[in-house]
């Protein structure tokens, strides 16, 4: 059955403009984040720039997303559907924001360390595996939009 | 997942990769407005390049999976008022979009300039060109309508 075009009952429409919204931002803070640090090389400023983007537009963009998700989890009632009914598209949209917030917290951490020793003279190696982990993260919310939007099985 | 839902989900993903090259340009000019000397102007370039493509794609593809998505799926049609409302705001957008990108083009230019007379210090007219309101005016325009069309595409008016 397709979705496409399926009539939305108006009171579910703000709670999901807030989790799209959240995820937008989440995902231009990755965008900036990576770009930043893979043109980083050495340079310092690029460096802390790649950090604080994720730090100050993916990491609230992530919470508006995730409080936008449950909003609209709940308005659609999936709270009181047994598991095995979940659709696969809802479920890989669950995991991957909820393990990619683990990860982005890990992410925000090594980074914030990187940028630390960054400061004291030390080598970027740490930003190094921030920029690794950003990819990861920008590659995994690049599935979940897909499975959220064309909604497979 | 048929056809047409891949074609949603392309159209998706473009409207995301337009929502992350604005985001990023954000950033960009928030950074900029401190930067007053060339080379710390010409180091955001390729960061630049980044959102330049990520806008391009974001609005082709919107566009493109949009319009083919507004004559596939049979109970919307291109004429529908929210449709319209999508396109006419995706043209307004457009145009303010590239206002935007010519006035923050003004500081690399003048950054370029500079240093090929090899001056590398601060520049007070490069660090004015940095933070041109009449970019950000543009930009926070863009952003509205990019918003707007966002919410007409949740709301759905007149469908």
């Amino acid at each position: 059955m397709s979705l496409i075009a399926a009539v939305r009952p108006d009171d579910w429409n703000f709670p999901l403009f807030v989790h799209i919204l959240g995820a937008m931002i989440l995902i231009g803070g990755l965008v900036t984040g990576t770009a930043a640090l893979a043109f980083a090389k050495d340079d310092a400023r690029l460096l802390r720039l790649g950090f604080w983007a994720l730090m100050l537009v993916s990491f609230p963009g992530w919470i508006i997303m995730r409080l936008g998700a449950q909003w609209i989890y709940t308005r659609e009632g999936w709270d009181d559907v047994p598991s095995s009914f979940i659709p696969n598209w809802l479920d890989i949209g669950a995991v991957i924001a909820d393990a990619g917030g683990l990860v982005l917290v890990i992410t925000l951490i090594i980074g914030g360390i990187g940028v630390r020793r960054l400061e004291s003279g030390k080598s970027s190696g740490l930003l190094k595996a921030t920029l690794v982990l950003s990819v990861v993260l920008l590659a995994a919310y690049v599935v979940a939009v897909w499975a959220m939007a064309g909604k497979p099985n | 997942m048929g056809f047409k839902e891949w074609m949603l989900a392309f159209h998706v993903l473009s409207a995301f990769s337009l929502v992350a090259g604005m985001t990023l340009f954000w950033v960009l000019i928030v950074v900029g407005r401190k930067i007053d000397t060339p080379g710390d102007t010409l180091r955001l370039g390729p960061v630049a390049k980044v959102g330049n493509a990520t806008v391009g794609i974001g609005m082709g593809g919107t566009i493109i999976f949009g319009v083919y998505l507004a004559f596939a799926v049979d109970s919307y049609a291109i004429w529908d008022f929210w449709i319209l409302a999508a396109l006419v705001l995706w043209f307004v957008g457009t145009g303010l979009g590239r206002q935007t990108g010519e006035a923050f083009l003004e500081g690399p230019k003048k950054a370029m300039e500079l240093e090929a007379a090899g001056q590398t210090g601060p520049n007070a007219e490069l660090l004015a060109l940095n933070q041109t309101s009449r970019g950000l005016a543009f930009h926070a325009g863009t952003t509205v309508v990019v918003l707007l069309i966002l919410i007409d595409m949740i709301w759905k008016p007149g469908a």
